[in-house]
Order: structure tokens, then sequence, then C-alpha cells
């Protein structure tokens, strides 16, 4: 099967969804629309899954690339540029996937205002998979801001009590970064430019990443790049704004935002802040992983020490992304497939808390652990997933929490750049820390004694939750027994990505000042 | 001299300028039939239709060919057309959205839609002058026509007070302004701004630049940028809010397009860069900071007007082509969000009868009322903040990428943490709209108006306006190409 611009409907599909919910007039039309494109979309996607050929991915452009030159004037090359690689095909699939999963969580816990909520989730939808098949940093950019705009808005209008506060701070903390972030960019483009691209600006990514920049310009702009996906991440100490968006967002926007929007700063990370400035990065690389473990343990601590379930899982969201930032700064094939695969993991396992723990809130209305107690007894089936979720989470050998953990943490053991045994020895304790606080939250909401008779009436799942719980599930146990076919997507994108960082990074060491056009080395370039 | 043949151009200097005619004879033609036939509803028809035919006629000749009218004191087509077109739609817009709040207010008074047209065609001179002189005649009819507009509803107190400030704070900003004419002129002899350059070349003299820096305070004053915008808060505030919205766009895009042009024609760059950019800085960071503490809508946009001449600054800053047609695409960016920004602020206003006394936490849940004036001012807050794929994204792109070509990197820096801060208080109008529940004193206020039409109309076309210049790039190949052909391109050694 092969159609024509299918990497682009699948980013603009849901935007023309969310015309079509705009216009909708019934409760029952608005949401109907917004599961029905979100299914297409998924449908389609796939054919993207299947269209992409690892093997061949190391060629210079992406597959299922729609080009398009026309956009910018001549002074610009700006170019709309989406395609599918081994660093997003993941990420994209998992974008599509969570698309219905949240229309369907929001089914009946958002009461007032569907439209709205449903044409900007929608928009999100578009915003974040154009983050991840965007091959113009330009583009790159608008599609990065655009997911602000709907974010801020279903956090501020359907969020809990402190919601205000939470929805501007989401949005300042990421702004200061993405805006220093525009100036770097802006800076890049017209020294690119005038090195390889014959004077004109240029944002195109090969582009970019063929320039060979000098070793002295690189480091405050892969600060200022670096702070805007830091932030984003979020690493310590610039997580600060993730628990309260988390714990006020609606159930849907919680798993938006730990499932996807979090992994657009690691996938800045690994696919600008690297491959641009090697040098730099590396230079840098013990003081990210430093902070990185830092986050992992503090992460956890601060978990344990939660009363409110949902803020405990925004915070080992903290910890578990500290291991992909650690894997990520590793510059080893082993950590960085570690850290694409633990993308997708954390994703689904965090997404698939997020989701129960709104299922508890909306029969109970509270998410305080201390009011649960013993309901294992009263909702079997939530309580499986429960675990399920939480093991996943934990890392449990058998499901797909362990596999990245596993990779990044041996990926950075042997890793030459960090080459710290104790960092690396610290950060493994974050997996025995993930398994007390997790544990815990599931001993004090399902174990013990049921003395709560609002919680011994409790309903167990229905039909509409299994059906988005049951393919989170599936893929936690699919993705922990064998996932080589998923590390089998990205691998070579990883190893072509780490060899042209290899080969910039000798460039730049040998001093080469003047800026030159990157040998890509043979076997990759054609 | 013969005069048959001195004036053997005029048809065709006439038929150049044609929208300055119809706009001019069009408000004295108003001034005549208000007073056979007091608030006649035909008065803004007519004055609507003689601003649309003018935006017509410039539209068509903004691809054209700029040449020089009138003995080289005006200039037509191209660059001049463009920033016409800019005035003239701004007007329209501001025609259609008066009526219902005039209306409302009860001051749909005639020579209201006279003094716009007359405001217009100051405005119309300034932004296509070619000598000093002109650019004088222009932004004094320009300012004399604001100051009445500012007034004009003599009931209120505040509308009195705030066009005697403005009246006496402009009055002495045209004083530097004149002064500083006086001396360019003692200076190099000539009020061409083209034959400027010729003086310059050597350096110029202390009676040169003293005059440039007397022209630039009479400039950086009708921009309303620091540390000359004392007058902004006030006369926004207390002007009828319709008119701020003209007053805030168009005088500004033409004042702009003037020193524009003086800048790049007249002055070499490098001289005064550096002064361009440090009063970018005074007014980015004065003019978002103050608004952060603003607890008034209209005060609110007032100082984020300031804030926004201190972008448009940030393009003249860099000194280069790409950054002055930045700056022009950054103005008509600016006079799509403001207009429509204000057109909501008018409606609002106009529904509890309180005028200039309106705070911003009274307008709680107003959003989910009245969802379309919510979501276009939440189009309008998020451009003006500069998120993409909105217009206002794009235009700072336009300024800040030049500056940061030009090497002022620490400029460009300060302009987007500026930008950020003005977030904040960009979204927190969205907050009051959208996420606060209503109050019991909030709910007191009447919310069943009705929105007029043409006013709904007006908004949603510069949402979508908005839109499509935030996606289309065809803007600012159109701006760039004044500066890369034609006479502003050809003035240039």
């Amino acid at each position: 099967m092969n159609i024509p611009f299918l990497t682009s409907i699948v980013i603009f599909l849901p935007l023309a969804g969310a015309f079509l919910t705009m216009l909708a007039r019934t409760e029952n039309a608005i949401k109907w629309t917004a599961l029905g494109v979100t299914l297409v979309t998924f449908g389609l996607s796939i054919g993207l899954y299947l269209g992409f050929d690892p093997a061949v991915s190391t060629a210079v452009t992406p597959q299922l690339a729609n080009i398009s030159s026309s956009w910018f004037p001549g002074q610009f090359d700006i170019k709309y540029f989406v395609g599918i690689d081994g660093l997003n095909i993941l990420l994209i699939m998992l974008t599509t996937l969570l698309g219905p999963i949240v229309v369907l969580s929001s089914w009946t816990y958002i009461g007032k205002n569907l439209k709205p909520y449903y044409t900007l989730l929608l928009i999100l939808q578009t915003g974040v998979t154009g983050v991840f098949a965007s091959f113009d940093m330009f583009l790159f950019y608008i599609f990065f801001e655009l997911t602000l705009i709907p974010m801020y808005f279903i956090i501020g209008i359907w969020g809990g009590e402190n919601r205000i506060y939470a929805a501007l701070k989401f949005v300042l903390y990421t702004l200061v970064g993405s805006l220093l972030m525009l100036v770097a960019l802006i800076f890049l483009g017209y020294a690119a430019g005038d090195a390889v691209n014959a004077g004109v600006f240029t944002t195109d990514w090969y582009t970019l990443v063929s320039y060979n920049m000098p070793v002295e310009m690189q480091g405050w702009l892969f600060l200022m790049f670096a702070l805007a996906f830091a932030i984003k991440v979020p690493l310590f100490p610039f997580h600060t704004w993730l628990p309260d968006a988390h714990v006020q967002a609606p159930t849907g926007g919680s798993v938006i935002l730990a499932g996807v929007l979090l992994k657009m700063g690691t996938y800045g990370l690994v696919k600008f802040c690297l491959p641009f400035f090697p040098n730099a990065a590396s230079d840098y690389a013990m003081t990210f992983a430093v902070l990185a473990v830092i986050g992992i343990i503090y992460g956890a601590l601060v978990s344990r020490a939660q009363t409110d379930a949902k803020k405990l899982v925004a915070y080992s969201s903290v910890s578990h992304l500290g291991f992909v930032v650690l894997g990520i700064f590793a510059f080893n094939t082993e950590a960085l497939q570690g850290a694409m695969i633990q993308m997708v993991n954390h994703g689904i396992s965090t997404g698939a808390l997020f989701l129960i723990l709104g299922m508890l809130y909306e029969r109970r209305h509270t998410r305080d652990m201390a009011d649960y107690g013993g309901i294992a007894t009263s909702v079997p089936v939530l309580t499986f997933f429960m675990v399920l979720s939480v093991l996943a989470s934990a890392g449990l050998p058998g499901l797909n929490g362990f596999v990245g953990e596993f990779l990044i943490l041996i990926g950075s053991f042997k890793s030459e750049t960090l080459a710290s045994p104790v960092l690396i020895a610290l950060a493994t304790t974050g997996v025995i820390l993930a398994a007390v606080y997790l544990l815990y939250m599931v001993y004090r909401m399902f174990w013990g004694t049921l003395d709560n008779e609002e919680n011994a009436n409790m309903k167990d799942l229905n039909k509409r939750e299994l059906a988005l719980l049951v393919p989170l599930a599936v893929l936690m146990i699919v993705l922990g027994m064998m996932p080589g076919p998923f590390l089998a997507k990205s691998e070579p994108a990883v190893q072509h990505l780490l060899e042209v960082i290899e080969t910039k990074k000798a460039i730049g060491e040998a001093g080469v000042t003047a800026a030159t056009e990157v040998v890509l080395p043979a076997q990759i370039s054609e | 001299m013969d005069l048959s043949q001195a004036y053997a151009s005029l048809p065709g200097d006439l038929a150049s300028t044609i929208s300055l005619l119809v706009v001019a004879l069009a408000g004295l033609g108003l001034v005549v039939f208000d007073a056979f036939n007091n608030r006649h509803a035909a008065t803004p028809w007519i004055a609507g239709l003689a601003l649309l035919a003018g935006f017509v006629f410039e539209v068509m000749h903004i691809s054209g060919p700029e040449e020089l009218v009138y003995y080289n004191m005006m200039r037509a087509g191209g660059a001049a057309s463009f920033v016409n077109a800019l005035v003239l739609g701004s007007g329209v817009l501001t025609v259609i959205l008066s009526v219902p709040y005039l209306k409302k207010i009860g001051h749909n008074v005639g020579e209201v839609y006279a003094m716009i047209l007359f405001a217009t065609v100051g405005m119309l001179v300034l932004g296509s002058a070619n000598n000093l002189v002109t650019v004088f005649v222009g932004l004094e009819t320009m300012s004399i026509c604001l100051y009445i507009l500012t007034g004009f509803v003599r009931s209120g107190s505040g509308s009195s007070e705030s066009a005697f400030k403005y009246f006496l704070l402009g009055a002495f900003s045209t004083g530097f302004f004149l002064y500083g004419i006086a001396l360019l002129y003692g200076a190099t002899g000539t009020m061409e701004i083209s034959a400027m350059r010729a003086a310059v070349e050597g350096g110029g003299s202390v009676l040169f630049w003293a005059g440039v820096a007397l022209l630039l305070v009479g400039f950086l004053f009708k921009v309303s940028a620091a540390p000359f915008h004392m007058w902004t808060p006030d006369v926004y505030q207390g002007a009828p809010t319709t008119i701020t919205g003209f007053m805030s766009t168009a005088s500004k895009a033409a004042a702009f397009a003037a020193l524009i042009l003086i800048l790049h024609v007249a002055l070499p760059a490098e001289r005064w860069s550096g002064v361009l950019a440090i009063f970018a800085v005074i007014t980015m960071v004065l003019g978002n900071v103050i608004a952060l503490s603003q607890s008034n809508i209209k005060r609110m946009l007032a100082y984020s007007s300031i804030a926004h001449a201190g972008y448009v600054l940030v393009g003249l800053a860099s000194g280069s082509t790409a950054g002055y047609s930045g700056a022009l695409f950054y103005l008509m960016v600016y006079t799509i969000m403001n207009i429509g920004a204000f057109g909501v602020v008018a409606l609002l206003e106009w529904d509890n009868k309180e005028g200039s006394e309106q705070t911003l936490d009274s307008l709680a849940g107003i959003g989910h009322k009245k969802p379309i004036l919510g979501w276009t001012m939440a189009v309008f807050m998020f451009s003006l903040a500069g998120f993409p794929p909105l217009a206002g994204f794009l235009g700072k792109w336009a300024v800040f990428a030049p500056a940061i070509d030009a090497g002022l990197v620490w400029l460009a820096v300060i302009g987007v943490l500026t930008s950020a801060v003005s977030a904040y208080y960009y979204l927190r109008v969205l907050v009051v709209f959208f996420m606060k529940p209503e109050d019991a004193q909030s709910g007191a206020h009447e919310t069943t108006f009705a929105i007029p039409r043409s006013s709904a109309a007006v908004l949603i076309l510069c949402v979508v306006l908005l839109f499509v210049f935030g996606v289309s790039t065809s803007m600012i190949d159109l701006t760039q190409g004044f500066f890369d052909s034609g006479i502003t391109a050809v003035t240039l050694p």
C-alpha cells in the first residue's frame, strides 16, 4: 500500500478533524468525530510503520518524506520537510496510539465545554506528530510551540483546583526555553548558511548536520538548545513545572503530557543537540549525566514522600526521564537505543498509570492515597491493570520498562564519555527506589482492609475503560518479551547518528576552525 | 516661471495619489453633509466606502513600480502603497467597529468620521513622504485630528483629560521635530530626504547630528517608544476604544514608515544603529514589565503597544534592508492583531457601559458565554505574544532574524526574554476569559447583549488574516522587494 503524502496526512488529519468537531452540533457527534478521526489517524500511521524500512533508513533523506521548498522567499532556505526515520517512527506511533485512548478516557471525565476540549486535543495531536516528523528546524519550532496553546487551555480550563497557576507556569517555563532556542536557531541558520549553503539562511536538518561548527562557537548554542529541551524533559533542576501541570491537568491532558509531550524534550536532545554540537555535547555530557542521576534519585525520593497518588506518578516521570537523558549522553549504541525505547515505554506505562488514577478519581473524586485502601477486592480488574502498569513502570524483567532501563544502564556503564561507574551505580539505585515508591502506592491504595463504604461500592471497569487499557497492557507485555522488532526499527538510525557525531567530533577536535562540510561515512551518505 | 509648464506633471501626479484625493474630498464632503443631516445613517457609509476605495486603489499598486510625485515631495506605489493600504485598511475596520460602539456610548456624531478621514489623510501623506516638509505636514495633520478624536466624548472626564495631555505633550514633541528639521536644513541645505545622504557622506557636522537627534525624539514620541511613551497609557485608556485601536495601529505604521525611509535613505546605518538598539531595549523592557501590573485591559494593551514599538525598533536597529522590510511586515501584523484586540475590548466595554473604568476581573468567564469574543481574543492574545502558527510569530521572526544576522544577538535575546514576560499578561486575559469562575460581582453584569454582525465579521476577518500571514510568507517577500528594487533601493549608493 502506497498512499501519497502519508506522513503529512498523519500529521494534519487531526487538525482537519478539529474543524469537524468545531462544526459538530451534539455532544455525541463531537465525541464520535474525535474518536473516529484519531482512530483513522492511527490506522494510517500503521501504514507508516509498515512502509518504513530501517535497513535503508540511513540514506540522506528520510523515508516517506514530503518536501515543499517554495514555502519561504529566496533569502531563506526554509522548507516544509517531514518524513520518517528510525529516530521518530516509534514516537509517532506512540502519539497516534495515544490519540484515541485519550479521547476515550475523556468520554465521561470531561463534563462541560466539550467542543473546545476535543478541538484542542486534536490540534495538540497535530502539533506533537509534527514535532517528531519535522526535518526542518523552523517547522519543528512551529510545531513545538503549537503544542503549548492547546495544552495551556486543557490544563487551565478543565484542570483541578490550582489549574490557572499550573497552566501559566507550564507555558512560561517552556516559552523561556524555546524562545532562547529560537535565537540560537537563527544564529545557527545564518552561520550554517554562510558556511555550507551558499550564504543562504538554512534550517534544513541535513544541511545543519553537515555543517561543522567551530568548537568555540558550539558551547553557548548547545546550552541554549539544551536548556529548551531540558525544561521540556524536564531535567532536574528545571522540573518544578511538571508536578503542578500533571496534577492539575485532566486525565487526558496528563496522559498526553507524560506520554508524548515530555518526549519532545528528549527527542530534541537526540536529534538536534548531539549532531549539531557534538564537541560541546560531549564536553557537557558529564554535567548532564550528573543532573540526570540527581533527577533519578531526587524524583524517586520525592515520589516516596507524596500522599497524592497523581503527584507520586508525576515525580516518577522526573526519575524515569532521568534515565533517558543519562542514556542520551552516554554516546554509545546500547545506551541511545535504550533511551529511544525507554521513551516509548515510559509513555505506555506512565500513560496507563495516569489513566487508571483518572478512573479512580472519576469514581471517588479524590487523589489522596489515604482515602483508598483495600480496593483490590472491590475493583479486581482495575487492580490487575494497575499492578501490571506499576510493575512495568518499576522495570520488572519481562515487562517493557526493564528493556530500556537495562540497556541504558549497561550502555552508560561502558560509556567512554562518562567513564564513571560510581555515577551509574547511583543511577541503578533509581530502579530499586522505583519499586519502593510504586509498590508503596499499590500497597496503600489496593491492599489492606476495605474499611470505607464508598470504596466498597466502587464499580469495576466498564467496557470503554477496558478497551483503552487493554492495548497498553498488551504492549507492555509484547515490548517486554520481544523488544527486538521495535529496537530494530531504530538501530541503524541510532548507529548512523553516532557515527556522524564521532566524525564531526573528530573534525572539531582536530582544530579545523574554519567551518567545513562534514564528510559523512561512506556507507551512510548513500 | 510659466505655471502651465510647471504643472505639466499634475494630472499624472493626481492619478497616482487618487486614494489621498478621495479620502480628503470625502472628508470635506462629510463635514458639509453632516451640517445639514446631523447623525445621518449614511455618514459612516460614506467614510467607510471612501476608505475602502482608497484601500483597493493602493492594494492594486503595491506590486507596481514606485515613483516620485509632486516634484519629489511624495512617493507613490510600491512601499508607499503598502503603508497607505495598511493605514486605509485600519481605517475601514475602525469605521465598521465604531458604528455600533459609538451608538451605544451615545456619541455617534458625523464629525468623528470626518476626523477619521482627515487623520487618514495625514497618515497617507506621512507614509508616502519624500521630503521633510511633507513629513511634517502629514505628521501634524494626523496629530491634530487624533487630539480631537481622543477628546470628542466631552461628557466623560477621562476623554477630555487624555486629549489635553496628548495635546500638550504632542505639541512639545512637534517643537523638537520642527527644530530638528531646521537644524538638518541648516546642515545640509536640503529638505529632500534622498539628497541628504550626499551631505552626510563626509561624516556630518555637529549641527547635522543634533538635528537627527531632535528628529528622532519627535519620531520616538509619535511611535510611543520609551522614554517618550508617557502619554500613551493615559491617552489609550481615555480615548474611545475603537479610536484607540486606530491610533495605536495606523498612526504608528505611518510614523514608522517615514522613520524607516529617513533612516534607510538619508543616514548611514553604522552611526545610529547602537542608539536605536538602546531605545529598543528600554522600550521592550519597560512596556512589557509595566504591562504586567495593569488591571485595566485598555491600559494593559497600551503598554503592550509600547512594547511592540520596541520590537519594530529591533528591526530598525539591525540597519539592513531585511530589518526594514521585517519592520514593515511587523507593522502590518501588529495592525491586524491590535485592531482585533481593541475591537473585542470595545464590544465588551459597551456591554457594561463602564467605559474606561473597566477592570479585567469584571470579565471573568466571558469566554464561555460569548465564544466568538473569547476565541477571537484568544487568537489575538497568542499572536501578540508571538506564538506560531500565528502571524505575530512570523512578525517577530522577521525583525529578530535580521538583528541576529547583524550581530545584535544580545538584543534578540533581550527581545525574546521580554516577549516571554509579555506572554504572562496576554495569557492572563485568557485566564480571566476562560478559567476564572465567575464571581458574584461580575455575574451582575448583563451579558445577554447581541454582538453586531459587522463587528463579528471584522474580528473573524482579523483572525483569518493572522492565520494566513502566520503561514504564508508572501508578505515578507513583498516587503523585501521594496528594498531590492524601486526608488527606495535606487537612492542607496
